[in-house]
């Protein structure tokens, strides 16, 4: 048993290698807008993540579940989902930049991953089941997905202050129109929101099945809900108020913020029936 | 020795009526590179004719063709040679082969770095091959032509830029809106430089475009020349809500759109993002109106600060670009200087007589028996035995004239000896 996992944690420093490689090549594609550049480093998060997948089907092999029993596995998890997310988006909107805020996230979520302390899991029964699986997968993509959104919204506002102070500079010619980053920020955002939905959902259900009632004033159930509560409400502004475009991107920032302190900060200030398995 | 020359007119000698009635079709290029092919003195030929110059660059023996081809142009576009002979510029050598690559690379354009020139140079190259005017020089030379013109483009930022204001406008379109094509224009008054980009907006296939004048008849001439709408200039206000590209240039002294306008228009196109050019001195679109969420105002001062910095940005690159240029010509120069008889000849005996020691060494070496005359004997035979072979091949390049084109045979030798790997292509 440990075996599988000391293989999946040198496969886990391997992917580490490539976001970073490829990190690197955003940065340089960034500067001197070499297409080859681009390509190659699209390949590398693209390897990444398929080694990644791999380690973490290892890991859950050998622990007979799914690996997010503490903060360590859960980072890792939440990169693998942003890594696929991203992917997913890359391929269906082709917007270049975002490839470089993936990579960031994406290295420095693994830094996370190889620096904190991998502390010692009991395997208890409570982490299993239909409900749960589904609760973790949708929670985690729906976040992927909403940091995306986070993404391109900043790219939208690196172009539309230039744009909107008549000095197009070193982004202007990088990043495409203010439509279609507004539009990529959207798809994500709605993408992102649906899958919450059903992740929150699942999660009730799973609480009503383990700890008989489907909700407990969990911190991290009052943020989640608080981070659902903003991007429902940036919905509906969109939809009936024409909410777009600068608002719309501060609010996937301010939003994404919320998401990333319920999964970290949560846990490191306040506490909560989600501590147990996000040491 | 073969001599390049280059002779022609281009935008900046002569004006537009002069380029006019030198201007060679493809059919009159065709014909006339089949008859000048015949003129003894001229080796390869190939015309160069576009709205911004017509060019003849040649390979000759001697310079006195330059005459022979002016007057032949004379003839053939006939018009006198003292209307065009102050406007007309002879190059020879390594100026014409830096001219024809600064062309290649569109640094002798009107528009510097624009793009159409490659495919301009490369179809008169064409044409040249077809007609069989083109050769050895020429082919290198064009070939090396197309590369430095690649590179230039993918190394320098030359055709990057829009340098104009109606470009720069469309520039921006273009970086505020995804597809043109779901957007509609509003041209408020008339104008050059208005008309000028609502045209570039029309060949990125706007969705529509209405016209709305003080003066409704003008609105609908105007109309017709875009294929749009005309409307009534008090209609502007309602218009807001359904279109995105609004192009003012009329000559109010007051802001035909204000703030409050937008304001209310935005409400109804639910926050859509509008784009204001505001060619027009005094402005007519109110500039508070940029501050309003999703809408952005670019006035003529705002588009020509951008053209300048664009120009700056270019002239830098140019620079770039016309080293890369001066390194062409320096490599296409060391070529040419190659292709001469006594270079070759010398190049073939190089060769042989390292070849021979190097065998000779090797053999000798494992003959320690053999004294030192005997050994100084098997050299020279070696030796000989090379300058014999090579012998009929150095009689056959010495043997110039003929009107045989020696180009062509140095070339050839070059080859069959492998004599410069370095540089081909």
């Amino acid at each position: 048993m440990m075996n599988g996992l000391q293989t999946a944690g040198t496969m886990l420093q391997f992917v580490f290698l490539l976001y970073l490689v490829s990190l690197a090549g955003y940065l340089f594609y960034l500067v001197y807008q070499k297409e080859p550049v681009h390509r190659a480093s699209i390949y590398l998060i693209t390897a990444g993540v398929l080694v990644h997948f791999a380690a973490i089907v290892v890991m859950g092999i050998s622990m007979g579940g799914l690996p997010v029993h503490n903060l360590v596995q859960s980072l890792s998890m939440a990169a693998l989902a942003f890594g696929g997310m991203f992917l997913f988006v890359q391929y269906k909107f082709q917007l270049k930049m975002l490839g470089l805020f993936a990579a960031v996230i994406l290295s420095g979520t693994m830094l996370g991953v190889m620096v904190l302390p991998d502390t010692q899991v009991v395997p208890g029964d409570i982490l299993k089941g239909f409900w749960f699986y589904c609760h973790i997968l949708l929670v985690f993509t729906g976040d992927a997905a909403l940091g995306l959104a986070c993404g391109a919204g900043i790219l939208y506002l690196l172009q539309e202050k230039g744009i909107k102070a008549k000095t197009p500079g070193f982004f202007f010619k990088r990043l495409p129109s203010l439509d279609f980053l507004d539009l990529v920020s959207h798809a994500c955002i709605v993408t992102g929101f649906f899958l919450l939905t059903f992740g929150l959902i699942t999660g009730f259900v799973y609480a009503k099945a383990i700890w008989g009632r489907f909700w407990s004033w969990d911190f991290k159930e009052v943020f989640s809900l608080g981070a659902w509560l903003v991007y429902a409400v940036l919905i509906h502004l969109r939809l009936y108020s024409g909410w777009r475009g600068r608002k719309s991107a501060i609010m996937t920032i301010i939003g994404f913020a919320i998401i990333i302190f319920t999964f970290l900060g949560v846990n490191l200030f306040l506490g909560g029936h989600h501590q147990e398995f996000t040491k | 020795m073969p001599h390049i020359i280059l002779i022609g007119v281009n935008h900046k000698t002569a004006p537009v009526e002069l380029r006019e009635k030198l201007a060679f079709s493809r059919e009159e290029t065709l014909a006339a590179l089949k008859t000048l092919k015949q003129h003894p003195d001229i080796k390869e030929i190939l015309i160069f004719s576009t709205c911004n110059r017509t060019e003849m660059l040649y390979v000759s023996g001697n310079q006195r063709s330059v005459d022979d081809v002016t007057a032949f142009v004379c003839a053939q576009k006939h018009i006198h040679v003292s209307e065009f002979a102050s406007a007309l510029y002879v190059l020879h050598r390594d100026a014409a082969v830096r001219h024809v690559f600064r062309v290649a690379s569109s640094l002798d354009s009107m528009m510097v770095g624009e793009p159409q020139i490659l495919g301009q140079v490369k179809e008169a190259y064409r044409t040249a091959v077809e007609a069989g005017a083109s050769g050895v020089l020429l082919n290198r030379m064009m070939h090396k032509a197309f590369s430095i013109a690649k590179q230039v483009r993918k190394e320098t930022g030359i055709g990057d830029n829009a340098v104009s204001i109606s470009y720069a406008a469309v520039e921006l379109a273009n970086k505020i809106f995804s597809d043109l094509s779901t957007k509609s224009v509003l041209l408020l008054g008339a104008g050059e430089m208005a008309e000028l980009a609502v045209e570039h907006l029309m060949s990125h296939n706007v969705k529509q475009v209405l016209v709305a004048n003080r003066t409704f008849e003008n609105a609908v001439t105007l109309a017709e020349k875009f294929r749009g709408q005309a409307m009534g200039f008090e209609e502007r206000e309602s218009a807001l809500a359904g279109v995105d590209i609004i192009i003012s240039s009329t000559g109010a002294t007051q802001y035909v759109i204000t703030a409050d306008q937008v304001k209310q228009a935005m409400k109804k196109r639910q926050y859509r993002t509008l784009f204001f050019i505001d060619i027009a001195v005094p402005r007519d679109i109110d500039p508070k109106i940029n501050t309003l969420s999703n809408a952005y105002v670019y006035d003529i001062d705002d588009l020509k600060t951008i053209v300048a910095s664009n120009i700056q940005q270019r002239e830098h690159e140019t620079v770039k670009a016309e080293r890369l240029v001066a390194q062409a010509v320096v490599k296409f120069r060391k070529w040419l200087d190659s292709l001469a008889i006594v270079p070759t000849i010398k190049a073939i005996n190089d060769k042989m007589t390292a070849i021979v020691e190097m065998e000779c060494d090797k053999t000798l070496a494992h003959l320690n028996h053999l004294p030192e005359q005997d050994r100084a004997a098997i050299r020279r035979m070696t030796r000989a035995i090379a300058s014999r072979a090579i012998h009929d091949p150095i009689l056959f390049l010495k043997n110039t004239g003929n009107h045989r084109d020696d180009a062509l045979y140095l070339n050839v030798t070059r080859q069959l000896f492998n004599l410069d790997i370095s540089d081909e292509q």
